[in-house]
């Protein structure tokens, strides 16, 4: 397992007080903060730093820091010696910040053991050992192509979480699903995987997973909630004198009639031909009027043939002082 | 785990929208914050009657309110507030998107 550079994640100095590290984390939890960056590495920089913090804002758990890294290096391979944490004891609670797959594997090596005893015995929550509690729930995100909402699919997902042997040893542990993903599903919606969270307590039932769907970029369609847009490139006669063109759809192709007298931005509506639902999306076509280049005489002739024919002033209406 | 096994994905909408007590265990909090949220107007229910459902969109925005809390020491004022900006700037994003400006 890597050691960890609390320090180094929060930029401070090993010396630093408590509000030299209440500030440096402030300051970068509202630059990194994943709600609020569109950064992709958003999410890891976050979550590094609420470990550094958890730890470093806590007096018992930041002596024990300090007294397993003397020496250390940020990267080196680690290992805790043995028995290391003894005379120490972590009064926080278990959960204080989010799941045990928001930690590191050496966080979980240093302080989970401890996190897990606390968890046994949460005040309030009247667990004695003799009784049954549900599994915690687990979150994680899948990214998946658009086609899959057209059609459904069955997605292969790994998932990792630090987890700790009798032995006390943190691995990190992978494990594979096939998830089935319903047609119809669309972004920022979450799918429940019945039983794959964590083992329950005594005889209590395993908690649940949940999956944010996410879509992959896609180079011809974007989704907005349950409808696509695409845009389609007409020739001016096309857009001037109407034409049936092609439309490609993430099922199949559509014939779709474009309206003479039609602009570069004209929206044009397909009914029902977005994501699939009840009801289902729609698509929108956004029209781009595309010249064709004057490069040769014969189209530098045609072009001039329109201007001595057409008695068009695309700024006539643009009033006076334009 | 069997790693053959197809686990089928059931979406958090419709019939299968959360009950409350799923949804708060869903989001790792208690029954009746998610009672504070929604009378503090952070959150509204996607179902009302004849009992409370919520969707994966809820599941998603508590999650959210969570993670701003937890990480700005922040009370739920300011998080409303932080609320309404995101949503106002995905919004605008979501228009850009649309018409194929891409947001950066």
């Amino acid at each position: 397992m890597e050691f960890k550079d609390y320090y180094k994640a929060l930029g401070v100095e090993r010396t630093a007080s408590d509000e030299e590290i209440k500030k440096a984390f402030r300051r970068l939890a509202r630059k990194h903060h994943p709600d609020l960056s569109k950064a992709a590495d958003a999410p890891a920089r976050m979550q590094e730093l609420n470990e550094a913090y958890e730890v470093l804002r806590d007096k018992e758990k930041r002596a024990a820091y300090d007294r397993v890294g003397q020496g250390a290096q940020a990267g080196q391979s680690f290992q805790p010696p043995p028995g290391w944490d003894s005379g120490f004891e972590f009064s926080g609670g278990p959960g204080e910040f989010g799941d045990e797959a928001d930690h590191s594997a050496f966080f979980e090596a240093l302080f989970g053991a401890a996190r897990r005893g606390a968890a046994r015995g949460r005040p309030g929550r009247g667990f004695d050992p003799g009784q049954a509690r549900r599994g915690q729930d687990h979150h994680a995100k899948i990214v998946i192509p658009l086609e899959d909402s057209f059609h459904g699919a069955t997605r292969q997902l790994t998932l990792h979480s630090p987890e700790m042997d009798a032995s006390g040893n943190v691995t990190l542990h992978e494990r594979t699903l096939q998830v089935s993903i319903p047609k119809g599903i669309r972004a920022g919606q979450q799918l429940r995987l019945a039983g794959q969270g964590s083992a329950g307590f005594g005889d209590g039932p395993r908690g649940d997973l949940y999956l944010e769907v996410e879509f992959e970029p896609h180079a011809r369609w974007r989704v907005d909630g349950r409808d696509l847009y695409c845009t389609l490139r007409v020739a001016p006669w096309e857009a001037a004198l109407g034409a049936a063109v092609n439309v490609d759809l993430p099922d199949g192709t559509v014939e779709m009639t474009v309206p003479a007298g039609s602009q570069t931005g004209r929206k044009l509506r397909l009914r029902g031909r977005g994501i699939p639902g009840s009801p289902p999306g729609d698509l929108y076509v956004l029209l781009e009027v595309v010249l064709p280049p004057a490069r040769d005489d014969k189209a530098r002739a045609a072009y001039r043939k329109m201007a001595e024919d057409l008695a068009f002033d695309p700024r006539a209406n643009l009033g006076a002082d334009a | 785990m069997n790693s053959s096994t197809i686990s089928i994905g059931v979406c958090v909408a419709g019939e299968h929208a959360l009950e409350l007590e799923e949804f708060a265990a869903a989001c790792g909090i208690e029954v009746s914050f998610v009672r504070v949220l929604v009378e503090e107007g952070l959150l509204a229910p996607a179902v009302e009657r004849p009992a409370w459902r919520f969707g994966g969109e809820e599941l998603a925005r508590v999650r959210r309110i969570c993670r701003l809390q937890r990480d700005f020491e922040a009370n739920l004022q300011s998080v409303a507030v932080m609320l309404d900006l995101i949503d106002e700037i995905e919004r605008l994003r979501a228009q850009l998107h649309r018409t194929g400006i891409a947001a950066s």
